[in-house]
């Protein structure tokens, strides 16, 4: 048991640095940060300036901190999600290394969780600034010493797992996909960004569509996540939850989502074996 | 000796059959392609719900987002395209045929225009039937110039990016991978170009559907005119100028890099 736990650990600790090298290591540590820095900020300013076309400029307002808030730990979702999803075609067709990997003595969800870490680092460097710029320059009412600090903790690696599982099941049908299927990734986390009230309280939504958004656990962590930073909820549909209720809520679904990403993740691993597609290479 | 215009069209023809067939033969792609794009989109236009925005801002991101098939297409499958080709061994073969480069960048570009435009065509209908868009246009023929003379530029733009990828490996990768989001603020693709002054719009007016997304604005909507950056006419002119000078810079650039990667011997380099 503690052998296997070792192994385990191993397999994360070098995955996380063979992903960092991949990530960081084709620039200087300067222009790395910059590139680290520029996309989320772009990401932020849109939703900046179309809050602000409409509001005539105001941003130090409630509802602006909920949906800037909400945007900038969705990159978790995004960037997190893409790292794992796209381990299969960068080990698979770029540096086509896929099999030596998979007759290694590790487990694969270890690989992917290590190889998701160095998208975890650069995200969170990357939501520390988008805050920043947003107390700092945008003036967002955010009181640092006001935020629980404890939930946000907590929500931030329950969120991390969620992803996680998301990420498997999704390199899971990347195996049998060909390499156009990164706009898969991008598709899915478009639906969580539709679906899970990243940049608007759920309550805007069709009603059926909130039915979808209430079984998605990425929903409730991004409450939770905004309970801790801005200390309230704007929606009015969660709202009717205490944190604790939430927090019990997001553990369920998570679990499920677990259980359901395992499945997926064994049975087309399965099908990628015997239809030959673990190593499989598109040229086009 | 040069090469005839019939072989360049052969290989513009067997470059986009390649690109075309075989990503139909993935049916995931339909679904990638068609159903989830229009999601994020989507969420944009329900910012402006929340926001209780003029209804003519949900038919901006509506347009923003068909777009973005066409920058998409551009970014990935055709300017970030050569970093693949070289990983993947097909560069040197595309170098030693008796065929212009522009030729497979162009068999790249129609074949990925049909994929694109499938994705555009879907963000378009769904989106414009699901939220109820009001247009109104103005001109048919101009709204349909403006869009033929932003993809021909735009293309122009990828071809000139894809030559960067002759000498650089995963810089230009990332290079691409950092152009994205920056490209869709800079164009205003889910807001009028206009809102981020007139200087940095002055400056975004290099990337073409910055102006092709304002003038399309301008004559599709009632109230486009409001919020355009500048005339129609003077943005149409801007685009002929734009196709020309990306077209005649990617053919010199795809050059140079081409000569300069063989004398770094950096052309066939791979995982770099």
């Amino acid at each position: 048991m503690i052998e296997r736990l070792k192994n385990d650990l191993r397999t994360i600790k070098l995955a996380g640095w063979l992903g960092w090298a991949i990530e960081s290591n084709w620039a200087d540590p300067f222009i790395f940060a910059i590139y680290s820095i520029i996309r989320p900020i772009a990401s932020s300013l849109i939703l900046v300036f179309m809050y602000m076309v409409v509001s005539r400029g105001n941003t130090s307002t409630e509802f602006f901190a909920y949906i800037f808030t909400g945007n900038a730990f969705f990159m978790y979702v995004v960037n997190v999600l893409f790292g794992i999803a796209w381990v299969i075609h960068d080990d698979r067709e770029h540096y086509q290394m896929i099999r030596y990997v998979y007759i290694s003595p590790i487990r694969m969800y270890y690989y992917f969780f290590g190889r998701g870490i160095a998208k975890m680092i650069v995200t969170t460097i990357a939501v520390i600034v988008t805050m920043s710029f947003g107390i700092i320059v945008l003036k967002i009412p955010l009181d640092l010493g006001a935020i629980d600090y404890p939930l946000l903790l907590f929500s931030l690696a329950m969120g991390i797992f969620i992803i996680t599982c998301l990420g498997i099941l999704l390199a899971g049908i990347t195996m049998v996909t060909a390499h156009h299927s990164f706009l898969l990734t991008e598709g899915v986390a478009g639906l969580f960004y539709l679906a899970c009230g990243a940049i608007y309280p759920i309550d805007i939504l069709p009603i059926w569509l909130q039915y979808l958004s209430k079984t998605l656990p990425l929903t409730y962590w991004l409450e939770l996540i905004r309970r801790a930073v801005l200390g309230k909820s704007l929606s009015l549909t969660l709202g009717e939850f205490s944190d604790a209720q939430l927090i019990l809520i997001m553990l369920v679904t998570t679990l499920i989502l677990a259980l359901f990403s395992h499945y997926v993740y064994r049975s087309i691993e399965h099908i990628a074996r015997k239809h030959g597609k673990i190593d499989q290479m598109m040229n086009y | 000796m040069k090469t005839s215009l019939k072989t360049n069209l052969r290989a513009v023809l067997a470059r986009s059959y390649v690109r075309f067939w075989a990503a139909n033969r993935e049916p995931s792609w339909w679904v990638s392609e068609t159903i989830m794009p229009l999601l994020s989109t989507a969420a944009y236009v329900f910012v402006y719900k929340a926001l209780k925005a003029p209804e003519e801002y949900i038919g901006f991101v509506i347009l923003g987002g068909t777009m973005s098939a066409y920058w998409m297409n551009v970014l990935w499958s055709m300017a970030a395209q050569f970093y693949w080709e070289k990983e993947m061994g097909n560069l040197e073969l595309y170098m030693i045929a008796p065929i212009s480069r522009m030729s497979i960048l162009f068999g790249m570009a129609s074949g990925g225009f049909i994929h694109a435009s499938t994705r555009a065509v879907a963000v378009f209908l769904m989106g414009s039937l699901i939220f109820k868009v009001d247009f109104a246009v103005i001109s048919v023929t101009k709204l349909i110039i403006v869009f033929v003379l932003t993809l021909v530029a735009l293309y122009g733009l990828g071809m000139l990016f894809s030559s960067v990828f002759m000498l650089y490996g995963r810089e230009a990768w990332h290079g691409a991978n950092l152009l994205q989001e920056p490209v869709y603020l800079l164009s205003g693709f889910y807001f009028p170009v206009r809102n981020l002054g007139f200087a940095v719009a002055l400056v975004a007016s290099f990337i073409p559907l910055t102006l092709g997304l304002d003038a399309m604005r301008q004559l599709a909507f009632r109230a486009g005119s409001k919020s355009g950056f500048i005339n129609v006419n003077l943005e149409l002119s801007v685009l002929v100028l734009l196709c020309v000078i990306f077209l005649v810079a990617a053919n010199y650039a795809l050059k140079y890099m081409e000569y300069l990667g063989k004398k770094e011997g950096r052309l066939t380099l791979r995982w770099q």
